[in-house]
């Protein structure tokens, strides 16, 4: 009997102090039957890594409404893979202008949800991109 | 080292890696470990395992946070389990005791694991037993378990703690509570947190005299005159220790190192006393025996087939025979079938 459960980190790295889409997402992924590791606000990408490395997490959401993305992404991505995490999904939710979504996508992030995505499109591509051994 | 190189491999694999370590306890989790935790058995029983437990809104968390912080300060390593509920109705969970734990960051002698109870069959303490058991042979010096004292399991899996820390505050409501729920008899140590806050008085006044009921010699004011009600002969464990109450404000680090000098008294007490290993026998003896029932049974339930059992349930539903002969049944013919 398999006890396998999709684990996810949900952060919010950055200074910006709107949690509240990150906290949706969160309960969301739990009403899915997900194991949800909820870190709060203001995490470095220091922290978001390694607290995921510490939680064998199988997903790493971030969400990001500072406008930070294109400085915190590629640092999270370089520190995953410093730490052989690279099989860990990167999701991304928050205010990612449209030009740049081709180039986060370039460098490895698995998913972006901007405002007023559906909570079960996140569920969904999650499930979709874990693949339970 | 050449002590390093007689380590079985999980063994020198986790205590290398903290990658290792962390894809380990998912194994754990997930009861794919079975070999793992053969061959990493004989290297524990070296950490202190610390339980701590408390209603929701005690500052667990924080007070796991300063006590790791302290523990640090003294050179020694620190692993956390953080344990939350898992949702009956989804499966889910959001383990949020990390927020609390942010100072904690970037200190490469401090592991934190968050773990949910995912309330599956044979019950949540083994897994988390399991879990302990890793870290422990992963060489921390401490390992701090974080429980909500709620229910039934959360009080075993702190039962599975050396030294089990009760954690109160005041203005909770009702401090009565505490006692009805049974969870101050397994306080080896009650800390009052958030002692800065109004009520703080009358939650010690409350927590004294559940203490004083649980002590074995009772002292009563009868007559006008303080009486001694002398302690029944030691049968049981425990009888030297009596359990402080230490106030700490978490967040600030007040009453922290009491607390430290606290559990490692108790630590000493139970070393020098042999109450360490009569619980270690206790619990030990517990565990292999619900093991055993695990197995017991899913071997009669094999032998018993699928068909054969179903079949008694719809008896049973249909009120055709009681629950208790229905077993009666089973249990004697998967005897009968055993026998060659």
């Amino acid at each position: 009997m398999s006890e396998r459960k999709i684990r996810v980190l949900v952060a919010k790295p950055g200074l910006d102090g709107h949690d509240r889409g990150a906290k949706v997402v969160a309960r969301a992924l739990r009403d899915a039957g997900m194991e949800v590791i909820y870190t709060g606000l203001r995490q470095t990408p220091e922290m978001i890594v390694e607290a995921a490395l510490q939680e064998d997490v199988d997903v790493i959401g971030l969400s990001i409404l500072s406008g930070a993305h294109m400085a915190l992404v590629p640092r999270i991505l370089e520190l995953m893979k410093a730490h052989d995490l690279s099989d860990v999904k990167l999701v991304l939710g928050g205010i990612v202008p449209d030009e740049d979504i081709p180039v986060l996508q370039q460098m490895g992030v698995s998913g972006i949800f901007g405002p007023g995505s559906d909570t079960q499109a996140i569920i969904d591509h999650i499930r979709k991109v874990v693949s339970l051994e | 080292m050449s002590e390093v190189t007689t380590l079985p491999p999980i063994v020198a694999a986790i205590r290398e890696s903290r990658r290792a370590l962390a894809r380990l306890l998912t194994r754990i989790e997930n009861r794919a470990a079975a070999a793992e935790l053969t061959a990493l058995y004989p290297f524990g029983g070296k950490a202190h395992l610390i339980g701590v437990t408390g209603a929701p809104g005690t500052g667990k968390s924080s007070l796991v946070n300063a006590m790791a912080k302290a523990y640090r300060a003294e050179g020694k390593t620190v692993s956390i389990l953080a344990v939350d509920p898992t949702s009956p109705f989804s499966g889910g969970a959001v383990l949020g005791d990390r927020i609390r734990m942010r100072d904690l960051h970037g200190d490469a002698g401090v592991f934190i694991r968050s773990m949910a109870t995912r309330g599956n069959l044979g019950g949540i303490a083994r897994t988390t037993l399991d879990m302990i058991r890793a870290l422990d042979a992963a060489d921390f010096d401490i390992v701090l378990i974080e429980t909500v004292g709620a229910g039934q399991s959360e009080v075993e899996i702190a039962s599975a703690a050396q030294t089990v820390i009760v954690v109160e505050a005041p203005g909770l409501g009702d401090d009565v509570q505490a006692i009805k729920a049974g969870i101050l008899e397994i306080a080896d140590i009650l800390v009052v947190n958030k002692a800065d806050n109004p009520g703080v008085e009358s939650t010690l006044r409350a927590l004294r005299a559940a203490l004083d009921l649980g002590h074995r010699a009772e002292r009563i004011m009868h007559h006008g005159k303080l009486m001694t009600i002398p302690a029944a002969p030691v049968v049981g464990e425990d009888s030297a220790w009596q359990t402080p109450i230490v106030q700490t404000v978490a967040t600030d680090g007040t009453g922290v190192p009491e607390l430290l000098a606290k559990i490692a008294e108790h630590r000493t007490y139970l070393r020098e006393s042999g109450v360490q290993r009569l619980r270690e026998r206790a619990s030990l003896s517990a565990e292999i025996e619900e093991r055993l029932r695990d197995l017991l049974l899913a071997r009669l339930i094999e032998q018993i087939g699928a068909a054969r059992l179903q079949a008694t349930i719809e008896r049973v539903v249909e009120r055709q025979i009681d629950p208790n002969s229905a077993a009666q049944a089973l249990l004697t013919e998967s005897r009968g079938a055993a026998e060659p």
